[in-house]
């Protein structure tokens, strides 16, 4: 076998020779933590709603004890534990998007409170929030167009 | 007012919330392991999914169904800034697509950051045992 | 001092090691090697307030520890080359600037140790009495600038490594009895287009190699001439691959030939995945483990390889592949 041959028999040939990830058991954990944090979190929201408050309102209550716990967590350097055995499990739900804010604010610390804590809290979450509120103005926009008939442009 | 337990243990519903939570995570897993994409990248596919999905009223369905199991994941962070926009389209026109999507997930950008630089100010980073 | 070969360097006046130092962080001091170091730590602050300032003080006290060991006071030491991975060799530089000897500062990312020995003895050779070489690596701080923030709940793919928190140090001098440095032979850039940074193993293997084959052919020696071939950090998969490339070239390197970067962690109780990474990788694996071993005449003679990945976090985000260089010294008793 001659592995350098050209760049791209090299790239195959070091596909093959690198271990993948354990990828049934990263997804058997990723599930049963993931489904954990959203059950907690619908708990949660039935709580809010037999309290009597709307479903929106819930929802944002959810979100905010959920960030809450997952930032305490972080704090207590335990969340990246959670996270490296549960992978996505912990990164997709809201408790990820938060995680990925504590984790650089702390890191960051030795920079300064402004420009470390406050300049690179969103270095990983920055992008979530860019693209996700440039894609719901958009639809605003969209659903806008298609609707101008029921609604009055102000 | 009183809690009625039974409502807020029903199982069929936490079920139901368990799985499709559970199930979106596998999707985040898979592309974790099978591409090299990284966490931000992932999560701002989940948003961008999850706001194209409810812009176009798809998400919705998810949600009756599965309740939190669809909103706590990142998607349904993205579902929510889509269904502000259109809400507040609804009622103010142009001017609420850019105010709508925001207002409707406040709550949770700013529980982010205020906890974010709570947490950076009483703890410092640990290096991993692992 | 002459040219042999391509590229490699024979000694006339072969510079000797005289004495090496090396301290280690505290996951390394859970592993396989920890007796052989001069000093582990039990926190990788130690005190210090950023994991910059401590990998400063960790080059820094290893240097001290070398000076008080091997006798040679640093106004005895002519010049100082030493190096580390981050930005602007901060390490290195804020480590040692107390130390009042003339500073070289070296980058060779990984292979910066070897590299710093090669620059060193060319500097014995010509006019120096004492030259002391350094290389530091923190797994928080290399975390930090090329990767993720420690907390956040990431997973680490199985080909990724582990940065050796240590730093490692070496004194040369003119007239000494031992072990020599008798050549070198630095490598030539090399890239194969891996742009996976979470596998460097495989990025720099090729570089690795092409160094390899080429003291062989320069020094017209074969692998059974050395009593070990050891790279600096290929780690697991690395090592793979270079056996791989090496016998299609036709070497066969696989009795003699090991890794720093597998040896130093314990791939099966610590999780270090691909195992170590790092300038202080091969430095403290050398001064820690190799250069006992040498004084103990068990093994008299080594090639050390120490390898290098030539990319910053900016290139890995715009898509570049990740050149791999290598540079090779022989030591022998």
């Amino acid at each position: 076998m001659e592995p350098l041959e050209t760049k791209q028999a090299y790239q195959e040939y070091v596909d093959k020779k690198s271990p993948n990830s354990p990828i049934w058991k990263n997804c058997f954990n990723a599930f049963w933590v993931g489904g954990l944090i959203c059950t907690i979190g619908q708990i949660i929201l039935n709580i809010c709603k037999q309290r009597g408050f709307d479903t929106a309102t819930s929802g944002t209550i959810v979100s905010i004890i959920l960030i809450g716990i997952s930032a305490f967590l972080t704090g207590l350097n335990i969340f990246n534990k959670i996270g490296k055995f549960a992978g996505a499990g912990s990164l997709i739900p809201i408790t990820g998007f938060a995680n990925s804010i504590v984790s650089p604010a702390m890191e960051y610390k030795s920079e300064g409170y402004v420009m470390g804590v406050g300049g690179k809290m969103f270095t990983v979450a920055g992008p979530v929030l860019v693209f996700g509120i440039s894609a719901s103005i958009l639809v605003g926009i969209i659903y806008l167009i298609f609707n101008t008939q029921s609604i009055t442009l102000v | 007012m009183d809690i009625d337990w039974s409502q807020v243990f029903n199982i069929a519903s936490l079920l139901k919330c368990f799985f499709v939570g559970g199930l979106i995570c596998i999707i985040g897993q898979i592309l974790i392991d099978k591409t090299k994409l990284t966490p931000a990248k992932i999560l701002v596919t989940f948003v961008t999914i999850g706001t194209i999905l409810g812009g176009l009223g798809i998400y919705q369905y998810l949600v009756d169904f599965a309740g939190a199991g669809a909103t706590v994941p990142l998607t349904g962070f993205g579902y929510n800034l889509a269904k502000g926009a259109i809400e507040n389209v609804q009622t103010s026109g142009l001017i609420g697509a850019f105010t709508g999507g925001v207002k409707a997930a406040a709550g949770g950008i700013a529980a982010a950051v205020f906890f974010g630089y709570l947490a950076s100010l009483i703890s410092k980073p640990k290096m991993k045992k692992q | 001092m002459q040219k042999i070969g391509k590229q490699t360097i024979k000694f006339d006046n072969p510079p000797t090691i005289l004495d090496c130092a090396s301290i280690v962080g505290p996951k390394e001091a859970e592993g396989p090697l920890a007796k052989y170091f001069d000093q582990t730590l039990d926190d990788e602050f130690w005190g210090e307030k950023t994991w910059e300032k401590a990998e400063s003080k960790i080059i820094k006290e290893t240097v001290n520890t070398l000076i008080s060991k091997s006798g040679i006071p640093s106004d005895k030491i002519d010049y100082c080359f030493a190096g580390d991975l981050l930005n602007q060799c901060i390490s290195s530089s804020f480590g040692l600037r107390e130390l009042n000897v003339p500073f070289f500062g070296v980058f060779g990312a990984c292979s910066t140790f070897v590299e710093s020995l090669s620059l060193g003895s060319i500097c014995v050779e010509s006019f120096a009495e004492n030259v002391l070489c350094a290389t530091s690596s923190h797994f928080c701080s290399a975390e930090k600038q090329f990767r993720f923030p420690l907390e956040l709940g990431n997973q680490r793919p199985p080909t990724s490594q582990w940065t050796v928190t240590g730093s490692g140090a070496a004194i040369l001098t003119k007239n000494g009895q031992g072990p020599y440095i008798t050549h070198i032979t630095p490598g030539k850039i090399v890239d194969m287009g891996i742009k996976d940074a979470n596998n460097m193993g495989a990025a720099m293997a090729p570089a690795f190699a092409d160094t390899l084959i080429t003291h062989f052919i320069d020094t017209s020696r074969n692998p059974s001439y050395y009593d070990a071939i050891i790279s600096g950090d290929l780690g697991h998969i690395g090592k793979d691959i270079a056996i791989d490339i090496a016998k299609s070239r036709g070497y066969n390197i696989k009795s003699n030939y090991n890794d720093c970067g597998v040896l130093i962690f314990d791939k099966e109780t610590q999780d270090t995945h691909a195992g170590g990474s790092g300038c202080g990788c091969c430095g403290t694996v050398f001064s820690g483990y190799f250069f006992k071993q040498l004084k103990d005449k068990k093994i008299r003679k080594i090639l050390l390889i120490a390898t290098g990945a030539l990319m910053n976090s900016t290139s890995s985000q715009q898509g570049e592949s990740i050149p791999g260089i290598a540079h090779a010294i022989s030591i022998e008793l």
